[in-house]
């Protein structure tokens, strides 16, 4: 069954990104190799960039379930764009056993 | 080199009439300090526990873990849209009122009344008790004399805060002081739209409201905001505030605007160029009533063109961060020993319209937690070193002066709460 809208049908491969909170898709993360998370980077960024009028028409009341999908799965890409984009590595860098954790977020 | 002007005296330390030599750091490794600390600070001055939003119907109550002051306060709406404070103990045999499975940890929800968990007796929100089970195997009980014990409670600008020291008669407008009344007016009421971040800090609570209250530190620490020819460039260039003040113990900071937008889209990360965001915030101000030069006049203070971000310091844990793009952070640190603390980030926007500001708003709040972890982490680092108490004295620079005030506030808190517990006869109090 498809997750996301078909305009976005080629990010099906990367659905187990689509997690609802941030402390899933942070967790997600660093529990991720560096290829796969550059994996997903690649195939995500150039559907973001190509998708701003999409999501711009996209209303957060009512929001229908392929793009609430798609909404966390693009929030999954600005986690991991940390990773890919700056740090070259899953977890902050010196953060060691620190950790700072969601505990209240939008819906969606 | 200046790229700001400095006051007339030569710098900030100076105009804000704030000694220059080493500072002691002993008051963030002392166990000592911090029991003094408990008593002279968290149990005497204005604590914000949480806003008004958070209780959006009468009966909404939620509860907040005060360990600083040796306590847990229920703030509740009453049946009259009142919002009051009270000792989360129950007046009976002093069990923890409201909880959920986890005694320590904070809960929130609606109630018509609060019922003890352990012998179900039972308080109006107004604090006062209403059922006492086998009431008739008391003796002589008065149930008006058994009410919940209240704790002062006043809002400002939908922001609530306690004061555990009933003794103390500053309303909470006049102890927020200078900066409070020129903050009044800002709509914080429209910024509904809540991130919210919790961290185990593992060192002494005045060591992160450091970190935040100096940017000295940004262009070196956080350099990965940048890209990597751009981040030598600002290191270079290093960091200077717009303007610092101080009221009584408070403090602020006005900084200039960063990268929201940047001057040149090659200076940022291909995420933030993606979504026209960064750590700064999204780079196009959603309507909030006010333009930038109609901000209340405490905000953006020097009325720079430049202006980017102000960071006041309210004494003594309650950091409340105003960003040009129309969007607020607040931070929190509530001390747990002398060398740990529960932190707490809060971030607060107008309500995204579309997915696309939904996102521009995460990728804001998730660099806030990229850079806090670096942050965090530091800390630790900071704190068990000075615990080797290697360096007696630590020299700070012009751009730390808030940090000089934090700590020179903190030790004048204690040193005034000693002098008033020997100059009052013992019992007399």
């Amino acid at each position: 069954m498809a997750c996301f809208p078909v305009d976005f049908a080629d990010l099906e491969p990367f659905a187990d990104w689509a997690l609802p909170t941030e402390r899933e898709r942070y967790g997600k993360r660093i529990t991720s190799t560096m290829a796969q998370l550059q994996e997903f980077y690649d195939a995500a960024f150039p559907r973001l960039e190509a998708g701003t009028d999409y999501l711009q028409k996209v209303q957060l009341d009512g929001i229908a379930e392929d793009d609430k999908h798609l909404l966390w799965l693009f929030c999954a890409l600005v986690t991991v764009a940390f990773a890919v984009e700056a740090w070259r590595q899953p977890r902050v860098p010196d953060s060691g056993a620190a950790s700072i954790d969601s505990v209240v977020e939008p819906v969606p | 080199m200046a790229h700001f002007a400095k006051p007339a005296e030569g710098s900030w330390t100076e105009h804000l009439k704030i000694d220059k030599a080493p500072l002691s750091y002993e008051d963030s490794v002392s166990p000592e300090f911090y029991r003094q600390e408990q008593d002279a600070i968290f149990r005497r001055t204005w604590l914000n526990v949480g806003r008004v939003e958070q209780l959006p119907r009468n009966g909404s109550y939620f509860t907040k873990e005060l360990d600083a002051a040796r306590t847990s306060v229920i703030v509740v709406r009453g049946t009259d849209g009142e919002v009051r404070a009270f000792h989360n103990i129950c007046r009976h045999r002093g069990n923890k009122l409201m909880w959920n499975e986890f005694p320590r940890e904070e809960t929130s929800g609606m109630c018509r009344q609060f019922t003890c968990k352990y012998h179900a007796w039972r308080y109006n929100l107004d604090g006062s008790l209403n059922f006492v089970q086998q009431e008739g195997e008391f003796f002589d009980l008065d149930k008006s004399e058994y009410g919940l014990m209240p704790v002062r409670c006043e809002v400002w600008e939908g922001f609530i805060f306690v004061n555990l020291d009933n003794a103390n008669k500053t309303p909470l407008r006049e102890y927020l002081g200078e900066f409070g009344r020129g903050i009044e007016g800002y709509p914080f009421h429209k910024l509904t739209q809540v991130h919210k971040y919790r961290a185990e800090i593992g060192s002494n609570w005045k060591l992160f409201i450091d970190a935040f209250a100096e940017f000295y530190h940004a262009p070196i620490l956080h350099s990965g905001q940048y890209t990597p020819e751009e981040a030598r460039k600002i290191q270079k260039y290093g960091y200077e505030a717009i303007a610092y003040d101080v009221d009584g113990p408070h403090g602020m900071v006005s900084s200039w605007g960063g990268i929201a937008p940047p001057k040149a889209k090659a200076m940022v990360k291909p995420i933030e160029r993606a979504l026209a965001s960064g750590l700064f915030g999204p780079w196009d101000a959603p309507d909030i009533g006010l333009t930038t030069e109609q901000l209340p006049p405490a905000i953006n203070p020097a009325r720079h063109q430049h202006w980017g971000m102000d960071s006041f310091v309210f004494f003594p844990n309650f950091m409340l961060l105003i960003w040009r793009p129309n969007w607020v952070l607040t931070y929190h640190y509530w001390p747990t020993s002398h060398n740990t603390h529960i932190f707490e980030g809060t971030a607060y926007f107008v309500p995204p319209k579309n997915a696309f500001e939904r996102l521009q708003q995460e990728l804001a709040v998730v660099s806030f937690k990229e850079y806090g972890l670096q942050d965090g982490n530091t800390l630790e680092a900071t704190q068990t070193m000075l615990e080797s108490r290697i360096i007696p004295e630590l020299p700070l620079n012009d751009q730390e002066v808030l940090l000089r005030h934090l700590h020179n506030t903190a030790a004048k808190y204690v040193r005034d709460y000693q002098q008033s517990k020997t100059a009052t006869p013992v019992g007399a109090s």
